[in-house]
């Protein structure tokens, strides 16, 4: 038995928080009936939920991905135990092979033998050009090379069976669940008949989709290298499953960073309005007239030297690039607060002139209680529309600020840095198409979910829409 | 009008000043004048002589921004907050770490930024606006409806796909036109149609996305009411009623970016090989370059607040009722 350290990085720490708040807020809007029926309304959205599904199975990649621990090197006994350097993940632990199993350079996907020629010495031969074997990809195929697609087919085949019977399963239950003490078969009628009131059917369709997509995929990928491998032979699969947890931590952690900012600063300006309201504005206004990507940049080039002078804080590359990885997303917190905090600001000064309002002050309620009772509640629907909107747009700014080098560390694995270290592939002989084209499509496919996702959201809770 | 104008340029003022500290704190607070020297000079050369040498030469040698020791008005000039921040205010930039007058410099890389920018914002703005009224036009059809989808699938890509699949397919796979690189005189056409196109082409998702929902928004108002009444054909309803009445929340969002096409894109830039300020820009991020960064964000933060006032101004152009006390 292995021994291993549980390392806990402070990203890891947001995120689980994250997941706190979540389940948190997923309760008071259970208590809450005028937000209940507004997720209702989500909830019924075809699209809105197929997103969700997507996004879902992202943040489940994500958050395997934010258990660390380090392992625990093999010793002489009575030693006091050394751990690696390394600090790994339950998705790394999950997809070993993948991470593992590396080649000497590019390959392509479902490809047996490497992407450049090699002088390789053959015994009797001499020394030959050639496009030298694979060490992992297409192993067990062996001498029968020109195979791969019939061999490839069947197991994809097979996967997708197997998925296939894995969702009847899923179907089956949540049917079992939507006709519950009704007679066999109703649930399943209701939800192809579109009847229920949560978009089942939508969800069960996505579903099916992704498990027939994602198992041959993870089933292959134990034989290939399904996307193909990049310049120093990872697999870009791997790489792509790694960066999902960057993109959903820029996007959610830096809404965390944001929030607070925004809702107090806006409520508090429009609600005392006078010098504190001149100051809040004079505040958002400075930092809003400074073009976002030069205060970023500026902001990134400062934490970078402050890193760089002060090695000892970090025991670990990886905590390094953690600390960065915050940093980043608490400067784009700074960065971005300001609009939310302007239409707060705005929608305040409207409320607190309404009779609901005025009614408490004469009874003297006192202004905090206020705030937080009667002008709070009456912002939720801003602050969440604001919150899944920005998300979007956050993995995408993350992905042009690493090709600027102002974004994640370099070793850290984004879908920024994949585009970075892809850029120049395109211009090579033959050209090398796979990386820059899976890490387009796993960030178009996380966006378009998100902004999808986004759009029911608003439908559901912008009064103006309705 | 023009005493609103100077009280708004003076209201400028406090703001400028706040993003003067704000860089000031950046680049001179988390990170002092030493640590700066030693990431120029690199790990070998560092010895506290060669970094008193490098402050001194650049005039980081002064304090920060109280100078105890100088008498009269020189305890706030002799300080290197008066010396490379303040004295931007009249347009006085230093110069870079190459030893070049960053006010010159930027003067020769205006043109060919605003080469590509305008012709993006001018192009851009035409076809998203007709995009959307059209969408507008045919609201609740199936025209609609693929419209938004593609709207919302465009916005989903990143911009950087727009670049690299653009330069892949026409220059590299059709050979249309060169990849990158720049030109003077009539040749650079060649050069900025591609960076013009790809701009426009990156900007349909989210803008024809913004400018529909505003004509929806008009187009359930009472004055429309009122002339499909009078019996005017829809044609006319949309370009003399909605379209001139959509223009004032559309002002709001595009007047703002008209003084900041001057800083060029980064991006654009850098890909296509501009030598505009965007692609000066990344170049200082890239090579620590502070004194170009920090001048950067001075220039942006100017031609924002500019922006703001000529939003203003355009208000009372196309909305006769609102006026300036």
């Amino acid at each position: 038995m292995m021994g291993f350290q549980i390392v806990l990085l402070w990203s890891d720490i947001l995120i689980w928080l994250l997941v706190a708040a979540g389940v948190g807020l997923g309760v008071l809007i259970v208590r809450t009936p005028p937000l209940l029926s507004a997720w209702r309304n989500v909830g019924a959205n075809r699209v809105g939920m197929a997103s969700a599904t997507v996004l879902l199975a992202f943040v489940l990649i994500g958050l395997l991905d934010s258990l660390h621990y380090r392992v625990a090197l093999e010793g002489k006994p009575g030693q006091k135990t050394q751990y690696a350097v390394e600090v790994l993940s339950v998705l790394d632990a999950l997809v070993t092979p993948l991470r593992t199993r590396n080649e000497k350079t590019y390959s392509e996907p479902f490809a047996t033998r490497l992407y450049a020629k090699e002088t390789v010495d053959v015994p009797g031969q001499g020394t030959v050009r050639e496009y030298p074997r694979l060490k992992y990809g297409g192993k067990h195929l062996a001498e029968r090379e020109d195979e791969v697609a019939a061999d490839a087919g069947f197991t994809a085949f097979r996967a997708g069976v197997l998925a296939f019977l894995g969702w009847l399963a899923v179907a089956g239950i949540v049917s079992g669940v939507v006709g519950h003490g009704e007679a066999p078969g109703t649930g399943w009628r209701r939800i192809w008949r579109g009847e229920t009131a949560f978009a089942w059917d939508a969800v069960l369709v996505t579903l099916a989709l992704m498990l027939l997509v994602a198992v041959p995929l993870f089933w292959l990928s134990g034989q290939y290298h399904v996307f193909g491998t990049d310049k120093v032979g990872q697999d870009v699969l791997y790489q792509i499953l790694k960066s999902v947890r960057t993109g959903l931590i820029i996007g959610l952690v830096t809404t965390l960073v944001m929030l607070p900012m925004a809702v107090l600063l806006g409520i508090v300006a429009g609600y005392y309005r006078g010098w504190v309201d001149d100051v809040i504005q004079y505040i958002y206004t400075v930092l809003n007239s400074i073009p976002g990507v030069l205060l970023i940049a500026a902001a990134v080039l400062m934490m970078q030297v402050v890193i760089d002078t002060h090695p000892q804080w970090f025991s670990t590359a990886a905590e390094r690039a953690d600390l960065r990885l915050l940093a980043l997303c608490f400067i784009l917190g700074i960065t971005s607060w300001t609009g939310l905090c302007r239409l707060l600001r705005g929608e305040t000064l409207k409320l607190r002139e309404l009779e609901y309002i005025q009614a408490a002050q004469t009874f003297g309620v006192s202004s905090w209680r206020i705030i937080i009772r009667h002008i709070l509640p009456n912002l939720m629907h801003i602050v969440i529309i604001a919150l899944v909107m920005d998300f979007s747009g956050l993995v995408l700014a993350e992905a042009v600020l690493s090709y600027v080098g102002i974004g994640v560390d370099p070793t850290m694995t984004s879908f920024g840095t994949m585009i970075n270290n892809a850029r120049m592939e395109l211009g090579r002989e033959p050209v090398v198409w796979w990386s820059l084209t899976a890490a387009f499509a796993a960030m178009f496919i996380l966006v378009l979910a998100a902004n999808l996702f986004a759009d029911a959201v608003r439908d559901a809770f912008d009064p103006r829409a309705a | 009008m023009l005493a609103y104008i100077v009280r708004r340029l003076l209201y400028a003022l406090p703001i400028l000043l706040g993003v003067n500290l704000i860089t000031f704190a950046l680049f001179f607070v988390v990170n002092t004048p030493d640590d700066m020297a030693r990431m120029q000079l690199g790990v070998k050369r560092v010895t506290p002589e060669a970094i008193q040498k490098w402050k001194a030469e650049r005039g980081y040698d002064k304090p920060l921004l109280l100078n105890a020791e100088a008498g009269g008005l020189a305890v706030l000039t002799e300080t290197v907050f008066f010396q490379k921040s303040a004295r931007m205010f009249v347009g006085d930039f230093g110069r870079a770490e190459d030893g070049r007058d960053i006010a010159r410099e930027i003067g020769n890389r205006m043109g060919p930024s605003l080469a590509i920018a305008l012709p993006t914002f001018i192009l851009g703005l035409f076809v998203t606006v007709t995009f959307a009224l059209t969408l507008a036009f045919f609201r609740a059809s199936a025209f609609d409806f693929w419209g938004v989808v593609l709207c919302v699938a465009m916005m989903s890509i990143s911009g950087l796909f727009y670049i690299i699949g653009g330069q892949y397919l026409i220059s590299k796979v059709w050979r249309l036109v060169p990849i990158s690189g720049y030109g003077g005189g009539l040749e650079a056409w060649r050069f900025l149609i591609l960076p013009v196109l790809i701009g426009v082409v990156s900007g349909i998702g989210s803008s024809t996305r913004w400018y529909r929902t505003i004509f929806l928004e008009e187009v359930g108002k009472d004055y429309v009411r009122t002339a499909r009444a009078k019996g005017l054909p829809e044609t006319l309803v949309f370009f003399r009623h909605i379209l001139r009445n959509a223009l004032i929340p559309i002002l709001t969002g595009v007047v703002v970016v008209i003084p900041l096409l001057f800083m060029g894109s980064l991006l654009t830039e850098s890909f296509f090989g501009i030598p505009g300020l965007g692609s000066y820009t990344i170049d200082a991020i890239n090579a620590q370059d502070f004194a170009v960064v920090r001048s950067m964000v001075f220039i942006g933060s100017v031609l924002y607040i500019v922006g703001l006032i000529l939003t203003d101004i355009s208000y009372t152009l196309v909305d006769p009722r609102i006026r300036f006390e």
